[in-house]
């Protein structure tokens, strides 16, 4: 099948740093520089950039726009004020997952939601179709650059005041202009910063000229592993639920949103299986789609750069989902050991020393 | 610290990106500096059961990056005396030495003709500037 990879404003220098450049999700984006575990060292230690510019910016504007997301989206918006930002679900009749994604309130009347890359299209589709009068729903993905700049020293390398988790500015990084988010996918301090797409390559050098190691998506996804945040797609499906994915924190009950009645009747019920976090006891390595011989499979695994150890999360009957259960892993035909643990896997004050 | 590109002329080389080398009788494998990059930071060697007969080109073992699972061919026949253990606890000994402390397995040949089925270094060489 021949495909034409996008690619983001980044490219060129992705590819002058020696970066390998793979496909995903339709682009061809850098999985490592130097290699996936010094970069994934590099933001739980100091401070690393990913280029995210991948994922889709959807606008919604209209006096109705309030009206339109509290209907589809999970999370309860009325819970943030102008400036904030929050996790949240895009869900389907059935309680299933369409995306998970963060809005950002720019206004009483204009919200910005930045979703998966592979969702953009399906999500943007969505929302058009469930439109009301009096709100407008935009892809400006286009228009766009996404970085993210993660790490205990990210704020201060970036010349930033702390500020609290989730919140959002209009701001500048060494005369360059972006929103600065204090969002991200690692577990760790940091910013997101939606820049022009024209600006990107100028704000990407200014980034990595304060000392952020540039960082691919590797380590984007073994540091995301180690703190539990699930990915659309693995761990998280239009086929599995927020209840069970443990995702329940996320979804504002009390109010009406595409396929509560069924969220809630799972969370009275009790979910047949739960998302749980594991760590090998034996030395291997899961992968996603692997067997528990308990029951359920692995959604995704990897190996744990700080704890050196195989770890996951998997699907598994809610019996066997608590922390401290073993679970017997099928390993391409070999039976390798595993512990149930509670989330995160990897935690700050676990580290060494 | 991952080592520079290199295909020493003492070791012979399978297509699959496996090493040979030829000591006293017995014989040692291991995987190319060209098969390490392509995977990157190794995190897992899987070996071979005790006593188990290697056949040319089949896989006795798995290595493992962060992002990859990729088998272990061997690239001649024999039977194996001895496992590394010093890459099964710490596998990223391949990327720092792939052709001395990274080597994976001992063996016995029981078919010492079948080396000349394998390429020697220059010819390897040009073989990985076409992958």
């Amino acid at each position: 099948m021949e495909t034409t990879l996008l690619r983001t404003p980044l490219y060129e220098r992705h590819v002058a740093l020696g970066a390998r450049m793979v496909p995903f999700a339709g682009w061809e984006m850098p999985v490592q520089y130097e290699g996936v575990i010094p970069e994934h060292r590099a933001v739980r230690n100091d401070c690393g950039a990913f280029d995210v510019s991948h994922m889709g910016e959807l606008e919604v504007e209209g006096p109705r726009a309030h009206e339109l997301l509290q209907g589809l989206l999970a999370n309860d918006l009325d819970r943030i004020e102008l400036g904030q930002a929050q996790y949240t679900l895009l869900t389907n009749e059935r309680g299933g997952i369409l995306d998970d994604l963060i809005a950002y309130r720019l206004s009483e009347f204009h919200y910005l939601l930045i979703v998966n890359a592979s969702n953009r299209e399906g999500d943007f589709r969505w929302l058009k179709e469930h439109e009301i009068p009096g709100s407008d729903v935009r892809d400006i993905s286009d228009e766009y650059a996404l970085i993210a700049v993660q790490g205990p020293n990210s704020l201060e390398r970036l010349g930033l005041e702390q500020a609290p988790a989730f919140s959002f500015a209009e701001g500048t990084i060494d005369a360059v202009e972006c929103m600065i988010a204090r969002t991200g996918y690692t577990g760790e301090v940091g910013v997101e910063l939606l820049v022009m797409a024209e600006d990107a390559g100028k704000l990407w050098d200014r980034v990595l000229a304060r000392g952020a190691v540039p960082c691919g998506l590797g380590a984007r996804d073994t540091l995301r592993l180690e703190v539990c945040y699930p990915l659309h797609g693995n761990d998280i499906t239009p086929e599995t639920d927020a209840i069970s994915a443990g995702l329940g924190w996320v979804c504002a009950l009390d109010k009406e949103f595409t396929g509560v009645e069924r969220l809630r009747a799972i969370k009275k019920a009790g979910p047949e299986q739960r998302l749980c976090a594991f760590v090998m006891e034996d030395r291997a390595i899961p992968r996603q789609g692997m067997r528990i011989l308990q029951g359920g499979e692995v959604t995704s695994g990897s190996h744990s750069p700080m704890l050196d150890r195989g770890i996951g999360l998997a699907y598994v009957p809610a019996a066997a989902a608590a922390p401290d259960t073993e679970l017997t892993i099928d390993v391409r035909g070999r039976e390798r050991r595993a512990r149930v643990v509670k989330k995160p896997i990897y935690k700050r004050d676990d580290k060494e020393g | 610290m991952p080592a520079p590109e290199s295909y020493p002329n003492d070791v012979r080389y399978h297509r699959e990106h496996d090493w040979v080398r030829i000591e006293d009788g017995e014989a040692v494998f291991g995987i190319t500096w060209f098969a390490q990059d392509r995977l990157g930071e190794l995190v897992h060697f899987e070996p071979p059961g005790d006593g188990i007969s290697l056949s040319k080109d089949a896989s006795y073992g798995e290595v493992e990056s962060v992002k990859a699972v990729s088998d272990v061919i061997a690239p001649l026949s024999g039977d194996l005396l001895e496992v590394n253990q010093k890459v099964v606890d710490a596998p990223e000994t391949i990327n720092d030495d792939p052709y001395g402390e990274g080597w994976l397995v001992r063996v016995t040949l029981t078919d010492p003709t079948e080396l000349e089925a394998l390429m020697d270094a220059a010819e390897y060489e040009r073989f990985v500037a076409d992958q």
